[in-house]
């Protein structure tokens, strides 16, 4: 199916999210769509997938211009989008998940879904049980049901909203082989990322939006130098990193068990020590996130010992885990660190952690105005924090942990920002560490963990490995461990 | 607040009233009665005499510590629906210190309003202790201890406090004078409860608006979790949000029983409770509106006692006229949040 935008408008308020937006895809391609945070992709893509609707301007399809009102015509004319994080409902099973959505009777004919279902999982080689959970997949495999729910319903146009944030290395190739399989079998794909490599590697086009306006168009062959350029005008060299003597253990873990429902990772010993950055690399999910808010007192380990700075922390409450200068950054911004409907200077309030009764509003505003100033966010005192963007929310929740850290526990720090606010961030962390906070850190980008870890703790199907070398440790190494593979 | 925000908040809130009065008026008209007596025989029921005025005021003050409370517990992300058995309770606790303890007024009407207060506080954080401890949302747990209060209630009247020969549901024996709340000559209402009602108000709302227990309470409604992240003792807080709205409105309970009733009766909450919660949505779960929208209610409950008696039309009109508003004054608030 061929897609033309042309001319098309968006404005939140005052800010012009898309701006005369005009550019055309042809069917059987991958079209990748480039941008950092802010720059109109988002807006771009919900406007085309029926979530929004554009204040001007024109979709065509194959020639016709098309109008629709939500998600559900959208689809029905043949567009169907993939969310990073995948609309689907946990707790049902694949089969029932495949058969949300569909107008039929009342009596759904299961048994020719789940025919369905399986005639096009083998057509791409996926391997989905129709009874299983969708709470028991991984992100990969909720790609994969929502690729074939979507097919099965008559989407032409797909797009691929960061499809490869929080999945395997193995799981990426098969992504990506299935992409050039849905191009070659006629369906136009867009691919939105701002992962350069992937970008890359999978397509033939690609356009770049920069402050809700296109910026340029590149076709096969590209290289990254020139979509950097186009993305940000400039290009950004990795700084080499100041070598840190280590210093004394902060956190000590002995034979540290972790679990919930469903997974439980056993025998994990490690020792922190200040200065030091550990990365904890794996497909999301691998118990990353438990180590994290074990080590912060939130979860409770199932078994063995966590010390920090040589006390004994097992069963201490979260506030004793603070005392001692323990930190812990949440990847969920809006859900687990900020509180939507109260504004910066409430948030540094209640972090500060005083004993005052009384709420000194004065001060608390100039304090917080030093803090945004700091912290380069773009937003004043009385800003509600929803009202920022995913990458000042980012900086918001890195001003509210305590300057004096012995221990920074950071989930994702960076996913969802761009190149430059992934800079600024690490900048920031660089320092901390600098001034002797151990930081332990997961993220699913490879570079990331490869770049910043001095020690490197890999998470695969209930295990951790023994910490690797950061310098010595190859992408290829990383990637296999994280597969599954030599561990 | 700009001008335009000021009449337009206005008009979001008059309007639903207004829209309640005809909706009101038509269904009078359905039934064949002749709206503006109606209207009219409400009015005078409120407004006619002091005595009924003093009625209407016997009704404002539990409703605005009803309300004052559940300032609190909504501030924090809870539905206190047992708001109206801790009235209970409180009436309960007073009703003992009257019955037992022989003091002169003075001292006895404060031990007794003191008792009131921690009755419906203890109540409270049980529903409080089941949900941090048991997990039961507070709903359910509170609308439970709502009928094991009441029953608690008619046990108490009908067996260990019954009057003397009799076991009546009309209740106990009257008090003895020394616990009753001082009224104005020839009035059921005194100076104390005003002054309850008034101060109550003034310190809730400062104290949500300028503690740092306020913003945190806050934060906990608006999301526990990251509330939690960032301090706060979520729990700790959630339990004192329970125990003092429990407080209040054992305060209400008190001030029903020594003050209005001077006894105990099985129905001694008198459906304050669960009208605190409409007083408070209607307001806006802000604590500026409380004391006008209590008055409002107030004057409709007692107002319209008077129309069975003139014009044969069930005094529930009233309660028709209360739910109407309150259920147009959330759907303009919904319709309005859609549109904006």
């Amino acid at each position: 199916m061929r897609l033309e935008f042309q001319h098309i408008h968006k404005h939140f308020g005052a800010v012009h999210a898309n701006n005369d937006i005009s550019f055309t895809i042809e069917a059987g391609t991958i079209h990748g769509l480039l941008g950092e945070n802010g720059a109109g992709k988002s807006t771009l893509m919900k406007i085309l997938s029926g979530f929004i609707r554009r204040d001007a301007g024109e979709i065509r399809l194959d020639g016709h211009a098309v109008e629709f009102k939500n998600p559900a015509e959208a689809l029905h004319l043949g567009v169907g989008m993939l969310h990073q994080d995948p609309l689907d409902v946990p707790p049902l099973s694949i089969l029932d998940n495949f058969l949300l959505g569909r107008q039929t009777r009342l009596i759904q004919d299961r048994s020719a879904a789940r025919a369905d279902l399986q005639t096009l999982s083998q057509r791409f080689g996926f391997d989905l049980d129709p009874d299983a959970p969708v709470a028991s997949l991984t992100v990969g495999e909720r790609q994969q049901l929502e690729i074939v729910r979507l097919l099965s319903r008559g989407a032409r146009v797909l797009i691929f909203d960061e499809p490869t944030t929080g999945i395997s290395l193995p799981q990426k190739v098969k992504l990506f082989e299935t992409l050039r399989l849905l191009a070659q079998q006629g369906m136009t794909i867009i691919f939105v990322t701002h992962k350069l490599a992937d970008a890359e590697d999978l397509c033939e086009q690609v356009t770049v939006l920069r402050l809700g306006r296109v910026v340029g168009q590149v076709t096969r062959p590209f290289t990254s130098a020139q979509l950097v350029q186009l993305m940000f005008g400039q290009t950004f060299a990795t700084r080499e990193r100041a070598a840190v003597a280590p210093g004394e253990p902060v956190l000590e873990l002995r034979d540290l068990c972790v679990a919930d429902y469903r997974l439980r990772v056993p025998h994990i010993t490690l020792t922190a020590r200040a200065g030091e950055i550990i990365g904890l690399a794996g497909i999301e999910g691998s118990g990353q996130r438990l180590l994290l808010r074990a080590c912060a007192g939130l979860d409770a380990p199932v078994a063995g010992e966590i010390r920090i700075a040589g006390a004994k922390m097992n069963r201490q409450p979260y506030r004793a885990f603070l005392a001692r200068g323990v930190g812990y950054l949440p990847a969920g911004r809006l859900e687990e660190g900020l509180v939507a409907g109260l504004n910066l200077t409430e948030h540094f309030i209640l972090a500060r952690r005083t004993r005052e009764w009384l709420v000194n509003w004065n001060a608390a505003q100039n304090h917080a105005r030093a803090r945004i100033a700091e912290f380069n966010i773009r937003g004043d005192p009385a800003s509600r924090v929803e009202s920022l963007s995913g990458g000042n929310q980012q900086r918001a929740l890195l001003a509210l942990l305590p300057l004096d850290l012995k221990l920074m526990l950071l989930e994702h720090p960076t996913r969802g920002l761009d190149i430059e606010s992934t800079l600024w961030v690490w900048q920031q962390l660089l320092e901390r560490r600098q001034r002797g906070a151990a930081i332990l850190f997961s993220s699913a980008d490879l570079d990331e963990i490869l770049e910043y870890s001095d020690r490197i703790l890999v998470f695969s199907g209930g295990r951790v490995a023994q910490a690797l070398e950061g310098r010595e440790t190859s992408a290829q190494q990383l990637g296999e461990l994280i597969g599954g593979k030599g561990l | 607040m700009s001008k335009t925000n000021f009449w337009n908040d206005l008009g979001w809130g008059v309007g639903p009233i207004l829209l309640g009065l005809v909706l009101t008026t038509l269904a009078l008209m359905a039934v064949g009665a002749d709206p503006a007596r109606a209207y009219a025989t409400m009015w005078t029921g409120a407004f006619g005499a002091p005595e009924k005025f003093s009625n209407v005021v016997d009704a404002w003050v539990p409703l605005v510590l009803g309300s004052v409370g559940l300032l609190i517990t909504f501030t924090a992300g809870l539905w206190n629906i047992g708001i109206e058995g801790q009235m209970v309770m409180g009436a309960i606790g007073a009703a003992w210190v009257a019955r037992t303890v022989d003091l002169p007024a003075p001292v006895l009407v404060p031990l007794l309003l003191v008792a009131g207060a921690l009755g419906g506080a203890l109540w409270a954080l049980l529903a409080g202790a089941l949900k941090v401890y048991g997990r039961v949302h507070e709903i359910f747990g509170g609308l439970g201890l709502n009928f094991v209060a009441m029953g608690l209630a008619l046990y108490l009247i009908i067996g260990p406090w019954k009057r003397a020969g009799i076991a009546s549901t009309s209740g106990t024996e009257p008090f003895p004078p020394a616990a009753w709340l001082p009224n104005w000559p020839g009035l059921s209402v005194g100076p104390i409860e005003i002054a309850l009602a008034l101060v109550s108000l003034a310190l809730v709302y400062l104290a949500l608006r300028g503690t740092l227990w306020g913003l945190q309470l806050k934060a906990i409604g608006k999301n526990a979790r990251a509330a939690f992240w960032l301090g706060v003792p979520t729990q700790r807080h959630w339990l004192g949000a329970f125990a003092l709205c429990g407080a209040f409105a054992g305060l209400a309970g008190a001030e029903q029983a020594a003050g209005v009733w001077a006894r105990l009766i099985p129905s001694i909450s008198g459906g304050y409770g669960y009208l605190s919660i409409l007083v408070v949505l209607l307001s806006g779960f802000q604590a500026g509106g409380v004391p006008f929208v209590a008055f409002f209610f107030a004057a409709v409950t007692k107002g319209s006692v008077a129309l069975p008696l003139d014009l044969q039309i069930d005094s529930a009109l009233g309660g028709v006229l209360q739910g109407m508003i309150v259920l147009l004054y959330v759907l303009s608030q919904g319709v309005r949040a859609k549109f904006r």
